[in-house]
């Protein structure tokens, strides 16, 4: 009787009881509790702050940096701001995280592919990488080959030669390049036509193929375009086959291109690490491809290339790339610790401008802007991305 | 099935059936290396380039690493031999282990150590998943830092900033992840929250995380927490590196638990409620413990990484094992002998992650046979 009566009357529920207005609690709690947390930090800074005579804000930003940077891909020198020291520092990050994806992508794959080969001693030996460089930290990894840099390999005047044109020494690595020449800028431009082309012509292909079913040769007539027009544009310059090598003079190498022990440790490390986990991320995606998969393909009648693009990369790809991106990131993260080998990225240099103007925090908020600034346009990428290739359900 | 075996029964019994053996290049190891190794053109080419670079590599470096190397030599015979230098490591091991710690107390850290190496060893079985195990847990945890710290039982105390080497990298991982665990399932609770505000700072929080490097945490627990707090009040180095390394691994724990929460079906949620449960009697009683067995892997390969990541500690100078190998080799006596020196935390650092990474393997072919 009694809980009949009391479901006759459900307006009697106290407001504690109600979900909703305990929700609204719990936020509101929460709300304050962060506020004041927050407060509190925000009072204890300003009060410790004034007390340093530390300043505060960014315009320290247009003051005159006053240190070196190594290596810059923009010209600089130490009369320019702290601005542009922090710019030459977020272009350096990016140099090497470029690089670094570029090469790590292309012998990540080729170990995951490895892994997977039917070759005992092969997938042997891919699987004894993976597990071995994935279970040593970064930071030693950087180390190591910081110090093989400097105590394995001999100075300048005993550089050693593995290849024409090509110098080792403790002071980097030196290699011949062409001699720059007017004609290069225009083979880049022949190139970048080339891909412009072969992006239209690809989408020109796929719908005469579905309209008409005749197939154009897409592959070769690509290649053919990306390799002529650079060529052509090569030639109608004269041909120019200077080479530009570098020479010793003095205590060191001059002329061709020098890239620092620091770069190559720092690159070496990123990349020998991260391909392990590439190499895992592409085993898992070509195995996520079913067996049935490329024998139907084979059953169709269509080629072992074919096959690779039009059955199994498009499903492997759907697996492998959200997982490569995420990798990608971490190397790109991780090229912050080359501030333990003194590669000026954009880390190493807002800790020398924190030093020098004891502006902690404005330091390490630009610091995380910036990678954060890398981390949310690759998630945004990535949405776009998944969106994309998303399977459309019927 | 049946019939095949039966078959084949029949035949073997069969009289005067002649058994053949099959050819001795299909069998034994020539047949299993033309199987593996020689199964075609493209294959046999890579077999045998492969051979020719382990050929090229491999004695050279084990004539380096074990025939013409020094174990217990001093510097000098090492700087005059041209083999590895192993002695570099034989003859500073206990800097390397303890840093800076006093050195006639080196075997409170040592029997520190083995605590936990007891404990963890212990807990692998999940047989002895159970209260007592966690309770013993935190008694060692206690035991440890009593240990390490001193002050009482007539032990002498040894301040924090003279903890050093491997027992600081081992305390950093163990405290920093089950510190970061609880930390990591509440963010995760609340990222799949109902509630829009609490759901909107806890995805803040774990993206913000996520999406800047640990050194970054790091710097700022070295040089901005300080502001934070009020005149007068100090907090040391050690703890603040510790606190960056919390926060930091608990935005991941709190990804890896919220795969674990999407991956319980609505059903329970449904029939918890339909029982009568609460918010925190439902997660307590029924989805947590769910999900949390559903992400025991991931979350191994978690401690796998902040095991690793401990060794940034590196950069805003504290005395890890890292730092320690490091400021030996600036000792004018041993400089030189890098490649030994790494090679040597490299080889510590693969065991510790490897039987890490192998019981979490296990623990996954256990679990998912087990339901």
């Amino acid at each position: 009787m009694k809980s009949q009566d009391a479901r006759a009357t459900p307006a009697a529920v106290p407001f504690w009881n109600d979900p909703k207005k305990r929700s609204l609690f719990y936020q509101f709690a929460t709300l304050c509790l962060v506020g004041l947390l927050g407060y509190y930090l925000f009072t204890n800074t300003v009060t410790n702050l004034r007390r340093q005579n530390i300043a505060s804000g960014f315009s320290f930003l247009q003051k005159e940096s006053a240190f070196e940077i190594g290596e810059s891909v923009i010209p600089y020198s130490a009369a320019d701001s702290y601005g542009r020291a922090l710019l030459v520092g977020a272009l350096n990050t990016l140099k090497v995280a470029f690089v670094g994806i570029l090469i790590t992508t292309i012998l990540g794959t080729v170990i995951g592919i490895a892994r997977l080969s039917s070759n005992w001693l092969l997938a042997k030996l891919a699987s004894v990488y993976i597990e071995a460089m994935q279970d040593i930290p970064i930071l030693l990894h950087l180390f190591f080959w910081y110090a093989f840099f400097y105590e394995s390999l001999p100075s300048p005047r005993q550089a050693i030669c593995p290849g024409a044109g090509i110098y080792l020494c403790n002071r980097g690595v030196a290699f011949t390049i062409p001699e720059a020449h007017p004609a290069h800028k225009y083979m880049l431009l022949g190139f970048l036509i080339a891909c412009v082309i072969v992006y239209f012509l690809r989408r020109w292909a796929k719908k005469r193929q579905a309209l008409t079913g005749n197939y154009f040769p897409v592959f070769r007539v690509s290649l053919a375009l990306l390799l002529g027009l650079p060529f052509l544009s090569w030639l109608s310059f004269g041909a120019p086959t200077a080479l530009n090598s570098p020479k010793l003079v003095g205590f060191n190498f001059v002329g061709g291109l020098t890239v620092s022990p620091e770069f190559i440790a720092l690159q070496l490390g990123l990349v020998l690490y991260t391909a392990a986990f590439v190499a895992e991320v592409v085993r898992a995606g070509i195995r996520s491809v079913g067996k049935g998969q490329t024998e139907a393909a084979l059953s169709l009648g269509l080629r072992p290339i074919p096959i690779l693009n039009l059955v199994v990369l498009p499903q492997a790809l759907r697996v492998i790339i959200p997982p490569l991106t995420s990798q990608m990131l971490n190397l790109t993260k991780n090229s912050s610790l080359a501030v333990a080998i003194g590669f000026p990225d954009f880390v190493s240099v807002a800790n020398t401008t924190m030093n020098q103007t004891g502006q902690a925090i404005e330091g390490v908020a630009l610091i995380m802007a910036v990678y954060l600034l890398f981390s949310l346009s690759t998630s945004a990428f990535m949405n776009w991305y998944n969106k994309r290739v998303a399977l459309v359900e019927r | 099935m049946h019939g095949e075996k039966g078959n084949m029964e029949t035949f073997s019994n069969a009289p005067n059936s002649v058994t053949l053996k099959p050819p001795v290049a299909s069998i034994g190891p020539i047949g299993w290396a033309r199987k593996n190794l020689f199964n075609s053109l493209f294959n046999s080419i890579l077999t045998i380039l492969t051979l020719y670079l382990i050929w090229k590599v491999l004695p050279p470096f084990i004539r380096w690493a074990f025939v013409d190397s020094l174990w217990y030599a001093a510097s000098e015979q090492c700087k005059a031999g041209d083999g590895a230098c192993w002695s570099i490591i034989t003859r500073n091991i206990r800097f390397i282990l303890f840093g800076f710690y006093p050195y006639d107390l080196h075997w409170r850290p040592l029997c520190a150590m083995l605590i936990l190496f007891t404990l963890l060893g212990f807990s692998r079985n999940r047989k002895n998943w159970n209260k007592h195990l966690a309770y013993a847990w935190i008694a060692g945890l206690l035991a440890m830092g009593l240990l390490m710290k001193g002050g009482v039982f007539g032990l002498k105390s040894v301040e924090s900033t003279q903890w050093g080497g491997l027992p600081l990298t081992l305390l950093l991982a163990v405290f920093g992840l089950t510190a970061a665990y609880p930390l990591g399932i509440v963010l995760a609770l609340g990222r799949q929250s109902k509630m829009p505000i609490v759901r909107v700072f806890c995805v803040l929080y774990i993206e913000l995380i996520r999406g800047v490097p640990l050194i970054s945490l790091l710097f700022m627990s070295s040089v901005i927490f300080p502001l934070f707090l009020p005149e007068g009040v100090t907090l040391n180095k050690i703890l603040r590196a510790q606190a960056a390394i919390i926060l930091f691994t608990a935005a991941y724990i709190a990804e890896v638990v919220r795969g674990g929460l999407q991956a319980i079906s609505r059903g329970q949620y449904e029939a918890a409620e339909s029982l009568g449960l609460g918010y925190f009697l439902t997660m307590r009683l029924i989805i947590l413990p769910q999900a949390l067995k559903i992400v025991i892997p991931p979350s191994v390969s978690i401690l796998i990484s902040a095991f690793k990541d401990t060794s940034l500690v590196v950069i805003i100078a504290l005395y890890d094992i890292l730092k320690t190998t490091q400021s030996m080799l600036s000792n004018p006596l041993w400089m030189g002998f890098s490649k030994e020196a790494y090679l040597f935390l490299a080889v510590l650092y693969f065991l510790g992650c490897f039987s890490m990474s192998s019981y979490s393997r296990k623990l996954e072919k256990d679990l998912s046979a087990g339901t």
